[in-house]
């Protein structure tokens, strides 16, 4: 109906979005034939309850026949296929340009890494120590956290870095923290023109915005399979995999804020006169500053995510020592170093937020006084580089003394873990066989052990019943291509863990989310922890829930819950907020209870968000699929784990990562085509899927 | 003398392949018939008009007739679909990029309804903006822009950020910024709309002022039927993309040209508006032509005093021509004629 309504605005081209004065929507005129009603037809759900019934029916009578069950170390002819088109490549290495260009990209990035780890971390021959030690990196690393941000700052990151080294972990938190500045140095380098481009450009807006939804609806591990396969494993597929990963975020962002630059200060400068570089560098890029920091923000925090799952390729830092605490269920030796990455996350979080803020008083002229800023600058300068020259000079300033604490603190929490296991077995292992027994095992059974053809038809008709005829295509395609892949059975069981996890990241967000946007007093109290959960990489989450419950598929899922349920959250609760406080006023005018208010009010037309959260709930929950394979998840998280570790089971990693795209898509589609499908819901859910500002820290 | 702006046979059609509509039959359509028929939207529909140096023209019409789709042609800020615009002897519409900047430096500036203002820089540097990107040195267009400041009565807050100012002071930042480049002409597109009345009316006269003390042309996009009249020297009045009238400020009161302007006109104070011209009449045999005399140009509420205090009737005079006699009765029948309706 409304082609140029505001949800569209990204798609068409910038001469139209200059259509200022006929109204798009234009209200009909009056003695005009009222508009035809679109027929509302019956609620979604009672069909949709419909096929389940049925799906129900039919499980009973033929359970257990057809269901496509593979053991799970047992491989098929595709997965051996897949191998053999593995070892292929490899062994084409030195001929195929393809590889042979990847291959030098990889060289490069390893000499890269390879000269700042001498630098920072490790002996540079013939020293027998870093070229820099410690005491000269984190002189240096507080002296920057002085001048682009504040002495609070400075503070938090000379704490940060001598935590690294007290604690035992200062080479592994070295090389941790080159693999995020190389890959959000390069993202940057590589992003911002990008984004300039998109965000001048509305069909180069709607190309790259497809390949930025497609990278990041994949679930992080996905990269890693090819990535290894063209890049090697280590450090370069370490790089190669967080600048991936660290990319879209500055691209989306920075994009984002430019392109919303308001039409009319662009309009009256260029009315000015002025040049397109002009235009972009003194209206477009000051203008969209702010946002563009905040972007920044997103991509550091996301590198630093990624740089320690790259841990599963053998890349070098922090992530390493959590994997293999993780492999043996070791929740003390993950302890500390899950710990410094969260104390990491922070530090960065702190630091660029704080730089923006400090960089936004300056604009405003708010320099207070520039003879000590002089001082502090200079001053702090020379004190720096002395404590690097110290630093080169004594072996105990540049090797970072080895303390007995941070093996203090892993025997300690081991010992909590075990007096958890002993003392609270009961509540959490009943909790944890409850929920297993009475909901995850039944739904379960439906799903994976019917037929594979009945779920795959009730599957369809579902998508069909939600999100019209667009999303069955979608979803009919994922389907055959799950079903190709061999790995039907585990499938079903990831789709069943994701579907329930999700459920329960709804019902957390609708809970907080209505009570965060209903009360500011709960938004300010919630909002700073759900951010630091945000910041925190996903990895970390499974220290303290594998403690709680042990390796299961339960701790899988409460893990992925953990994972998810914070941008959920904030986006229900900003959703709620943006409900017109008139429409809210109007309501309150004709008497309505505070549950009519949220339930036939504010949930209603903060419905784009619920659809969104739901949509972002779904791809995180099975983003961390992987992650759970580590902690029992099994089905196809374990299979790509499994993959990872055999090179003759590499075919079934890659089949079970493209199994779980697939799953991606067809869920993601399904929930957008859900947004889309009632003519009456508007632009809402539409231009929320269109913005899709990733729900970073406040800004 | 030549005039500042010419505009001829200018069309824009919004949608997609618009530029085939123009010379099929399709381009006679209405506009909601067009929409139905090809998904185009018309803007602006086969407008001519001159205006002629120190004029100020005055646009008007309601949202939706294309005014401010009409003054963005102007400067090709929107691309005409056909049709041409010659702006102090160039052709805008087949001027290249490089030469439509250098009449966007230099010839015409623009006026915004929403301010349009850069809220990272102050207002001296705001107002210094069309300079800047001229490449004038620093010192030269901050002493400048310094004087514009003052002229529009904003000196002492050169180095405040446009938030740190109300709705508007920042409008007389962006008429700042307009006359910073010294332009020929003055665009402006509804810059009063998002204004608190009174305000309104200090900017309406400070618009007023200006254009005496420097005598720039000016266009002046309005919805506000007083605005336009207090303002322009002509007025247009746009409907659906289409002009329906061109003419003075009386002229549009007096005669309106169709059913739609005197719906719109029909409640302005007429002896307001109205000059003696519009209620002048023969004199009557033998009546006294020894009465006051007014030049034509007189507003009929200016005459009201003089009739009352007159037995003998008004002499209207053009120059020194006697054009034709006013009475009190008739100056009554023009305030009573409104009063009624």
């Amino acid at each position: 109906m409304s082609e140029a309504g505001p949800g569209t605005r990204a798609r068409v081209p910038v001469e139209d979005q200059q259509l200022v004065d006929p109204p798009p929507t234009r209200p009909i005129e009056p003695g005009a034939p009222p508009p035809v009603v679109e027929n509302a037809g019956l609620s979604r759900w009672i069909p949709a309850l419909a096929v389940v019934v049925a799906w129900v029916l039919v499980y009973f009578f033929t359970r257990g026949n057809h269901t496509l069950d593979l053991p799970s170390l047992s491989r098929t002819d595709l997965h051996d296929r897949l191998t053999g088109v593995q070892n292929g490549l490899l062994e084409g290495r030195s001929t195929n340009p393809v590889m042979q260009f990847t291959n030098a990209i990889a060289d490069g990035f390893r000499s890269t890494v390879d000269w700042l780890q001498r630098l920072v971390s490790k002996p540079a021959f013939p020293r027998p120590v870093p070229q820099i030690g410690w005491l000269g990196v984190t002189a240096l690393a507080t002296y920057v956290g002085l001048v682009v941000a504040s002495w609070r700052i400075a503070l938090l990151v000379l704490a940060s870095f001598l935590a690294f080294g007290v604690l035992g972990f200062w080479d592994a938190s070295m090389d941790t923290l080159i693999i995020v500045l190389i890959s959000v140095l390069l993202s940057v380098v590589i992003g911002l023109p990008i984004a300039v481009w998109i965000g001048t450009n509305a069909r180069a807006n709607a190309v790259v915005t497809v390949f930025l939804d497609l990278l990041q609806t994949m679930p992080t591990f996905v990269y890693l399979l090819p990535i290894v396969l063209f890049f090697g494993i280590g450090t370069s597929a370490a790089v190669v995999a967080t600048l991936l990963y660290a990319l879209p975020p500055i691209i989306r962002i920075a994009g984002f804020g430019i392109r919303e630059v308001s039409t009319t200060t662009i309009e009256a400068t260029d009315s000015s006169g002025q040049t397109y570089w002009q235009r972009l560098f003194k209206v477009q890029l000051p203008m969209a500053r702010k946002t563009i920091i905040v972007g920044l923000n997103q991509t550091t925090l996301a590198a630093l995510s990624m740089a320690t799952l790259a841990s599963f390729v053998d890349g070098p830092g922090l992530g390493k020592p959590v994997l293999q605490g993780l492999r043996v269920n070791d929740v003390g030796t993950a302890f500390v170093p899950g710990a410094l990455i969260v104390l990491m996350a922070v530090m960065l979080d702190r630091t660029t937020t704080a730089a923006s803020e400090r960089s936004e008083r300056v604009a405003r002229g708010g320099t207070s006084n520039v003879a000590r800023r002089r001082l502090v600058v200079i001053g702090g300068g020379v004190a720096a580089l002395v404590a690097v020259y110290l630093s080169r000079t004594y072996v105990t300033l540049a090797e970072f003394p080895t303390y007995s604490v941070g093996g203090r603190i892993s025997a300690g929490v081991s010992d909590v873990v075990d007096w958890i296991k002993d003392n609270l077995g009961g509540v959490t292992g009943g909790t944890k066989d409850g929920i297993t027994e009475w909901v995850l095992n039944p739904v379960q059974s439906v799903l994976a052990e019917s037929p594979w053809f009945v779920s795959f038809a009730a599957i369809a008709l579902l998508s069909l019943v939600f999100g019209g005829l667009r999303a069955l295509v979608i979803t009919v395609v994922c389907l055959l291509g799950v079903w190709y892949l061999d790995l039907w059975h585990d499938a079903m069981i990831t789709l069943n863990m994701t579907l329930f996890a999700t459920l329960l990241v709804m019902a957390l967000a609708l809970v907080f989310g209505v009570w965060m946007a209903r009360d500011r007093r709960v938004d300010l109290g919630i909002r700073p922890l759900l951010d630091a959960g945000q910041t925190i990489p996903p990895f970390v989450y499974l220290i303290p829930v594998l403690a709680l419950f042990g390796p299961s598929r339960f701790t899988a899922i409460v893990a992925a819950i953990v994972y998810a349920a914070p941008a959920a959250i904030k986006l229900v609760a900003d959703g709620v907020k943006g409900v017109s406080p008139t429409t809210i006023e109007a309501g309150r005018s004709t008497g309505q209870t505070t549950w009519q208010e949220i339930t036939k009010v504010q949930l209603p037309m903060a419905k784009g968000s619920l659809v969104l959260a739901t949509n972002q709930g779904l791809l995180y929950v099975l983003s961390m699929t992987v992650i759970g394979g580590l902690v029992g998840a099994g089905a196809l998280g374990f299979d790509v784990v499994y993959g990872f570790s055999r090179s003759e089971a590499w075919g079934k990693g890659a089949a079970a990562g493209l199994t779980i795209v697939l799953l991606g898509v067809m869920l993601d589609r399904i929930t957008r085509a859900a947004a889309d499908v009632r003519r009456d819901d508007g632009p809402g859910p539409r231009r929320a899927f269109n913005v899709r500002l990733p729900i970073g820290p406040p800004r | 003398m030549t005039a500042a702006l010419t505009v001829d046979g200018l069309w824009k059609i919004f949608g997609p392949r618009s530029d085939k509509i123009i010379g099929t039959p399709d381009a006679d359509l209405s506009r909601a018939d067009l929409k139905a028929k090809t998904g185009n939207v018309v803007g602006v529909k086969d407008v001519s008009f001159e205006v002629a140096p120190g004029e100020v023209f005055v646009v008007m019409g309601l949202s939706g007739s294309g005014k401010s789709t009409l003054v963005r042609l102007l400067t090709r800020l929107i691309e005409p679909t056909s049709g041409t615009v010659q702006l102090g002897g160039v052709d805008i519409t087949s001027a290249s990029a490089g030469e439509l900047r250098d009449v966007r430096r230099k010839q015409v500036s623009m006026v915004f309804q929403h301010f349009g203002l850069l809220p990272h820089r102050q207002v001296i540097d705001n107002v210094a903006y069309g300079l800047e990107v001229r490449g004038v040195k620093k010192a030269e267009r901050r002493a400048k822009a310094t004087e514009i400041v003052d002229l529009v009565g904003l000196s002492g807050y050169e180095n405040s950020y446009p938030d740190q100012l109300s709705g508007g002071m920042q409008q007389r930042v962006g008429l700042a910024r307009a006359l910073a480049g010294d332009p020929e002409m003055l665009l402006f597109d509804e810059p009063f709309s998002a204004l608190d009345p009174l305000i309104r009316r200090d900017m309406q006269n400070e618009v007023i002022r200006l254009h005496r003390e420097l005598g720039k042309t000016m266009v002046f996009i309005t919805h506000d039927l007083a605005e336009a009249l207090k303002l322009g020297d002509r007025i247009m009045i746009l409907r659906d993309g289409e002009i329906v009238q061109i003419g003075t400020p009386d002229e549009v009161v007096a005669r309106p040209a169709d059913d739609y302007v005197k719906d719109f006109v029909s409640e302005v104070p007429k002896a307001h508006v109205l000059t003696l011209k519009w209620v002048l009449r023969e004199p009557r045999a033998g009546e006294a032509l020894d009465g006051p005399s007014l030049p034509v140009s007189t507003i009929v509420r200016q005459a009201a005093r003089v009739a009352i205090a007159s037995d003998a009737p008004i002499r209207v005079m053009d120059g020194d021509t006697l054009l034709g006699v006013v009475d009190e009765e008739d100056i009554m029948r023009v305030v009573v004629a409104e009063e009624e309706s």
